[in-house]
């Protein structure tokens, strides 16, 4: 009996040792701004391939050497790699609601509706500031469509992208292509792939899962002259002829015209079939641009999306989020990295190490980049292809409502009918977005 | 005294368990009442507070289409697991307990799948998986089956998976038959020997009869295992395509953490734990007294 | 008919074993290549690229620390649930045994908010606390310390130990190839955890081996990488492959152990 006590005392004592390695490597929360820093977390996903993750890490060691201030402490920046875009957003949201939110994220620009209550709006922020003013109207306006609503600016552009054409012209040229010319509408695209598409190599690869909804909505915007949803996120149109039509044409390609291969495709194999030379063509994101460029083993193209009543893209990727439960030291803190980050010169080189599209105007003025883009063209496709933009898909709920529309894409894949698996989104769509009317 | 002694005993005993309950209350027992609570509330991204709503949350599950697939797709899960790698672990225990050459080795094979992670056996099998690449599409092509896409398939995606299951499950199994086949008594079987009983009459009358309480501790384990793993849909399918491979944990992942609807994940849980109780009411009463863990 | 045998079980064996040999071949073939040729170029490329230093040492910390825990706790509770009696027994078997009929991963929505409450959302603590008991371990112990003989605890008694002193001196010791077979069962399972620490974990300083292979795998998971993440693959099961091949004897008797009612 004498020794209860003790074994107690112990047990407790472990208890309180392993607490500890766990809390030594706390990050993130509003202790480590005491003092005279201010060090953030930033949370950023990584839906490329590549080694983003090191240029990343790169761009925090610089900042933190920079020296930059708030309130006479001194800002550094802490990235935590938090997977795709769908478990960053989930890590994101987990970490709200448990109270340890990062003090700044990068999250779909779509994301804005499912999480606008955690977030801050950003224009008291700019108002004040000369300079973020300044980043603000360099942006290129194509990107800040999905930044804005209720006439509040919510998100700043950072790795940007729309979906673009990869061909492989070495294929072309054996199928008796020219090389230098893409397909630029639905039927040539057909046309081609069927030249294309012989010994196990197919014409085309058209992703449908992680974000195969966005490279559908390419499709739906290319038939016609609306979009999939209403600017304020609360109604979408799933089910009009534009977005059924675009849905038959990518189930065509493969159970009619035999071009592309049966089933879903996974949206992460998708390159990787176009690397390995096992498909001619593929819709992807610029993201992917860097990626294809260095292990591609052949020569290659990118081009314009095949339009079909007009020529048309959605815009994609992330921007970042500060969020409201730090104090406000955190956010201005916050607000000054983005604008590091974000000039010119870094937004170029971003571009150049990954493929996705600079976002400042002026970024493509620089030498750098005017020197990358002279040397590897295809790096202005997408840019030029931003007169074509449009908004991406956005509303509230959108995590249940992408899946809900990613799920019609996937049945009408395998077999089900189109218009009935569309109707049914459609349907099942209204209902959730009831509340929110 | 002897009532001192006996409170003495009280306090020792509570104090010994006091560790352990802590922990098993806050972790086992608490949640799940918590969880029966919270699936009366309306709790979601569009609700600023929960609010009551009886078991509406369980009768939208009902009509949740995605619920239903899970649903139907754990129970094929189950069905298409279970008794196979059971069996498959059995059969396997009858190989390697031949004295032969190279069973050592074999068992060594049949049995290391049990011991790396599901996560890593997810990344190995979705390298065999993938069309252009795998191994098992390079097989069907020699056969001249041409490529299959097996995990974008609605119709092939859950068989699939429920292969590499067994593969992973089958040499766990294979032990616990392993162990009861070296506890049957020797004499027995030589008695049959002299009896002249064939092989296969001799493992029908003796041999299966005996490793009964194997079979259906094998079968509760198989089934808990059928509901609480699901790293591999994490790392292979996503659920998909269109919720061909959802099962009722990946939902319940799914609406906590994707779409932050509290109340549907409190309901959705509560259905598997019933399962849950369902299948240990079974194993109690349903059964030989021998294998309890009383 | 026994040849036939022989060969199936060969057969079956190999064709259980090709994974393993797969992603060992995919880990070392050079994709730059025609052919094969044997390269470590994606092993540096996969540690170089991630963590893995780190998850090691977390995956370390935490099966090490969950082990030491449920020693402490499951040894205390199979005594008492073996030895003693007291009141309300029958009652809080029960509630132990509900452990064994409900998994712990089954509660990661209820659980995870625990968590938060707790305050200790993205710690090494967060994935282990609520592995610190062991419904099953207990069961097995309580299992081996009634087979111990009670003269042996009258003895102790006469010799003036008390219980703490008779559970460490006569059942701790007589129960050692139980306790490695939990031990080792433990250590496995939790190496092998996933769902429950991706859940709860945000940073690589937390991060076990699992969780970080799934998130480096995602995030190259493109091009001629497969080879890369093949590697990344091999480092998260080497450990326990080892272990197991060198120590199979204990690993195969261990678990034959635990399934024995």
């Amino acid at each position: 009996m004498k020794k209860t006590p003790i074994v107690l005392a112990l047990l407790l004592l472990f208890s309180m040792l392993l607490s500890a390695c766990g809390g030594t490597d706390n990050k993130g929360d509003s202790s480590n701004s005491s003092g005279d820093t201010i060090n953030l977390t930033w949370y950023y996903p990584v839906n490329v391939g590549g080694e983003v993750t090191k240029v990343i890490d790169g761009y925090a060691e610089a900042f933190n050497k920079e020296g930059i201030e708030v309130n006479g402490k001194k800002v550094t920046v802490e990235p935590v790699y938090s997977g795709n875009y769908d478990e960053s957003m989930t890590k994101v949201q987990t970490a709200v609601k448990n109270g340890k939110a990062p003090d700044m994220a990068v999250l779909l620009s779509v994301d804005l509706f499912q999480i606008k209550d955690s977030i801050i709006a950003l224009d008291d922020m700019i108002n004040n500031d000369s300079e973020a003013q300044e980043m603000m109207e360099d942006f290129f306006p194509g990107f800040m469509l999905n930044s804005q609503a209720e006439g509040k600016t919510w998100s700043i552009p950072f790795q940007r992208s729309t979906v673009l054409l990869y061909y492989n012209k070495d294929m072309f040229e054996e199928a008796g292509l020219d090389p230098e010319k893409a397909p630029t509408n639905w039927d040539e695209v057909i046309e081609y792939g069927k030249q294309l598409t012989k010994d196990g190599k197919w014409g085309i690869e058209l992703p449908a899962t992680i974000s195969g909804y966005w490279i559908y909505q390419a499709l739906a915007l290319q038939n016609g002259d609306g979009n999939l949803m209403s600017d304020d996120g609360k109604d979408v149109y799933f089910n009009t002829e534009e977005a059924k039509g675009a849905l038959q044409y990518w189930i065509d390609l493969s159970k009619k015209h035999k071009i592309m291969p049966d089933g879903v495709l996974d949206w992460n194999t998708v390159p990787t079939d176009f690397i390995e030379g096992k498909t001619a063509m593929m819709l992807s994101t610029t993201g992917n641009l860097t990626n294809v460029k260095n292990n591609a083993n052949f020569e290659f193209g990118v081009a314009f999306l095949p339009g079909k009543e007009r020529l048309a893209t959605p815009t994609g990727g992330g921007n970042f989020y500060i969020f409201k439960d730090i104090p406000e030291e955190r956010q201005l803190a916050a607000m000054e990295f983005i604008k590091w980050i974000a000039q010119p010169e870094r937004a170029a080189e971003w571009s150049i190490d990954t493929g996705y599209i600079a976002t400042r105007q002026s970024s493509y003025e620089t030498p750098e980049l005017k020197e990358y883009t002279e040397s590897f063209p295809q790096a202005l496709t997408a840019m030029e292809q931003l007169e074509h933009a449009h908004k991406e898909i956005s509303v509230y709920e959108q995590g249940k409502i992408i899946k809900i529309l990613q799920d019609a894409i996937q049945a009408a894949i395998n077999g089900d009918d189109v218009s009935e698996a569309l109707d049914k989104a459609q349907e099942q769509a209204e209902e959730l977005l009831k509340p929110y009317q | 005294m002897r009532i001192s002694e006996r409170m003495k005993e009280n306090v020792t005993s509570w104090l010994f368990l006091l560790p352990s309950l802590i922990f098993l209350i806050m972790f086992t027992l608490y949640p799940m009442i918590k969880t029966a609570y919270l699936s009366f509330f309306q709790s979601d991204l569009s609700t600023d507070k929960p609010i009551f709503i009886g078991l509406k949350n369980f009768k939208m599950m009902m009509e949740d289409e995605v619920f239903r697939k899970a649903f139907i797709n754990n129970i094929w899960f189950a069905i298409g697991t279970i008794p196979t790698s059971v069996a498959l672990g059995m059969v396997l225990a009858i190989l390697v307990n031949r004295k032969i050459k190279g069973s050592a080795l074999a068992r060594t094979f049949f049995f290391y799948p049990v011991v790396i992670p599901m996560v890593s056996a997810a990344f190995i099998w979705l390298f065999f998986y993938t069309p252009e690449y795998g191994m098992i599409n390079k097989l069907l092509t020699l056969f001249g089956a041409g490529e299959l896409n097996l995990l974008g398939n609605s119709s092939t995606v859950l068989i699939a998976i429920i292969v590499m299951v067994i593969w992973k499950e089958a040499g766990f199994f294979m032990i616990f038959y392993l162990a009861a086949l070296q506890n049957i008594p020797k004499d027995l079987i030589e008695a049959s020997h002299i009896d002249g009983a064939s092989k296969w009459i001799q493992f029908r009358k003796i041999v299966f009869p005996l490793l009964m309480p194997t079979t259906i501790f094998s079968f509760v384990i198989a089934t808990t295992n059928a509901f609480k793993t699901i790293d591999q849909l994490v790392v292979m399918t996503q659920g998909g395509p269109n919720n061909a491979s959802n099962l009722l944990l990946y939902y319940i992942y799914e609406s906590t953490f994707r779409f932050m609807d509290y109340g549907k994940a409190a309901a959705a849980t509560i259905v598997v734990l019933v399962i849950m109780v369902v299948i240990a009411a079974i194993q109690f009463f349903g059964t030989d007294r021998k294998i309890h863990y009383s | 008919m026994n040849r036939v045998i022989n060969l199936s079980t060969h057969v079956l064996a190999i064709l259980w074993a090709l994974p393993l040999f797969g992603i060992i071949y995919m880990a070392f073939k050079d994709t730059k290549v025609e052919g094969f040729s044997v390269t470590i170029h994606n092993f540096i490329e996969a540690w170089n690229s991630a963590p893995f230093a780190q998850y090691y040492l977390n995956t370390f910390i935490i099966v090490i620390g969950i082990l030491a825990v449920q020693l402490v706790t499951i040894t205390l509770a199979a005594y008492v649930f073996a030895r003693m009696n007291f009141v309300g027994q029958g009652i809080v078997f029960l509630l132990y045994l509900v452990q064994i009929m409900i998994p712990i991963e089954l509660l990661i929505f209820p659980n995870s908010s625990t968590i938060a409450q707790l305050g200790i959302y993205d710690t090494k603590l967060a994935i282990m606390i609520p592995y610190f008991i062991s419904a099953f371990g207990i069961f097995l112990l309580r299992q081996t310390f009634k087979g111990i003989p009670y003269e042996l605890e009258e003895a102790a008694k006469m010799e003036g130990c008390n219980r703490i002193q008779t559970i460490w001196h006569v059942y701790v010791p007589l129960a050692k190839p139980t306790y490695i077979a939990f031990g080792l069962i433990s250590v496995s399972g939790q190496w092998s955890n996933f769902l429950w620490p991706l859940i709860i974990t945000d940073s690589d300083s937390n991060r076990p081996l699992t969780v970080g292979l799934a998130m480096f795998a995602k995030a190259s998971d493109s091009g001629a990488q497969w080879g890369v993440v093949a590697a990344a693959t091999l480092f998260v099961i080497l450990p326990l492959l080892l272990a197991f091949f060198l120590f199979q004897r204990q690993f195969i008797s261990s678990f034959m152990h635990s399934g024995i009612k």
